[in-house]
């Protein structure tokens, strides 16, 4: 079932047009990786996708309803409880430990500090990085603050996970080591994931691949639905 | 070939069966030898002065040759380990040749259509690859020869991706059109 679905998205950065028209679905527990080169507009698809960007025109449905039109205070509700949103690098909060990072969404929806911070080292131990649970970012490599963010946004496993190149500024070995993890964790719990990536090696982690052209979509080299690691689509 | 044969001899002496299935067990994701492959590398080694047969075995099934390394194979292979592996020095290509054709004999069009086609063919096994690394059953032999197809697949990829977007300049060269809309 599409849970999540772009009608005919129009977005512009003042006079720089960023989506003409994009239409697309994200199923329910499926990993759709959104492709093309630089300046295709993935970043500003993912942004409207998430309800953190307004589209000009066009409509986001949640689950048959006008996300697009809802108040920034639903929309941010919504990004706190069945939204996940992760980026390249420079999500943590440098004054807060891993443990503390990891905890903050739960806190924000009301889960005692207690239990939240159990919640959050359990969720480091899964990323292999339990030893850092007292830590602050300052003091962690590239790698161990992605794992923490990553631990971070599926703490309160959301429906969706919106990544952003969440490899991109990692080695390679590194880069698949979270991956790896981060699709295990989302098949098990069955959380959609946007992985928007410019790597094919990346996207070739995905249940399906959309390619942008331009703020459209390239339909050329489409047909792609193969079942992936962990699959059982 | 025949410098893989000398390393598995290097580990002990070995029959063409056993050659074999160390070959296809060390390198699990090359093509499997053949053993009429063995038999003949075998023999030139053999001519060469690099492996020696050490003796008949017969154990119920029909006779086996068994084989060892020589000083001299040992030389061979200990020289072949130092040899730098020059990088490719010429782009050939059969995939770069059929695009550059297409461009020649048909429109844009029909080469970005090849492109797209083979972009789709790679992706799948890009795919199949990444699903087969990430298989509980995986070893680390099976991972380290998975990674350097994926890293040769993700470079075409690049490659397949750059080109779709340069195809209509590079037909406009190829056929001294001048450039529109500039
Ligand atoms: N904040 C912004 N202000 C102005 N232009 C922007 C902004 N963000 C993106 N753009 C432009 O919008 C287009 C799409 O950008 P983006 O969605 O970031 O693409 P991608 O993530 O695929 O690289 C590009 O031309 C980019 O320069
Ligand atoms: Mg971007």
């Amino acid at each position: 079932m599409s849970q999540l679905r772009a009608l005919d998205l129009v977005r512009s950065y003042g006079r720089t047009p960023a989506l003409r028209g994009v239409t697309l679905d994200v199923d329910e527990g499926e990993i759709l990786a959104v492709t093309g080169p630089s300046g295709c507009g993935k970043s500003t698809l993912l942004h409207c996708l998430a309800g953190i960007l307004r589209p000009d025109a066009g409509q986001v449905l949640w689950r048959g309803e006008r996300l697009d039109t809802w108040s920034e205070a639903a929309r941010s509700k919504l990004r706190r409880t069945e939204f996940g949103v992760l980026f390249q690098f420079g999500q943590l909060v440098a004054e807060l430990t891993a443990a503390e990072n990891v905890a903050l969404p739960l806190l924000l929806a009301g889960t005692g500090r207690r239990e939240a911070r159990e919640t959050a080292v359990t969720w480091l131990h899964r990323f292999g990085v339990a030893e850092l649970a007292d830590v602050r970012p300052g003091e962690m490599s590239g790698g161990q603050q992605q794992r923490c963010a990553t631990a971070r946004a599926l703490v309160t496993s959301p429906r969706v996970l919106f990544a952003d190149e969440p490899t991109g500024a990692l080695d390679s070995l590194t880069g698949e080591e979270v991956l790896t993890t981060l699709v295990r964790v989302a098949r098990e719990q069955r959380t959609s994931i946007v992985l928007v990536t410019h790597e094919p090696r990346i996207a070739a982690y995905a249940d399906r691949e959309v390619t942008l052209r331009d703020g459209t979509v390239d339909h050329t080299g489409l047909g792609l639905d193969a079942p992936l690691i962990g699959g059982d689509r | 070939m025949p410098h893989v044969l000398l390393g598995l001899l290097a580990t002990g002496d070995k029959h063409g069966y056993e050659l074999k299935r160390a070959h296809d067990e060390r390198l699990p994701q090359a093509r499997p030898l053949a053993f009429g492959q063995v038999y003949a590398t075998l023999n030139r080694l053999q001519r060469d002065g690099l492996v020696v047969p050490t003796g008949q075995e017969r154990d119920g099934g029909p006779e086996r040759t068994t084989y060892a390394l020589t000083d001299d194979g040992r030389v061979a292979l200990d020289r072949w380990l130092t040899e730098v592996e020059p990088p490719f020095p010429y782009v050939a290509s059969t995939l770069l040749a059929k695009v550059a054709v297409a461009l020649l004999v048909a429109d844009v069009d029909r080469a970005r259509a090849c492109l797209a086609a083979q972009r789709q063919a790679h992706t799948a096994r890009l795919r199949e690859l990444t699903a087969l690394k990430h298989a509980p059953s995986a070893t680390l032999d099976d991972i380290v020869a998975v990674d350097f197809a994926i890293a040769h697949l993700d470079a075409d990829l690049r490659w397949l991706q750059t080109t779709l977007s340069r195809v209509a300049d590079w037909h406009r060269e190829v056929w001294h059109e001048p450039a529109t809309g500039s």
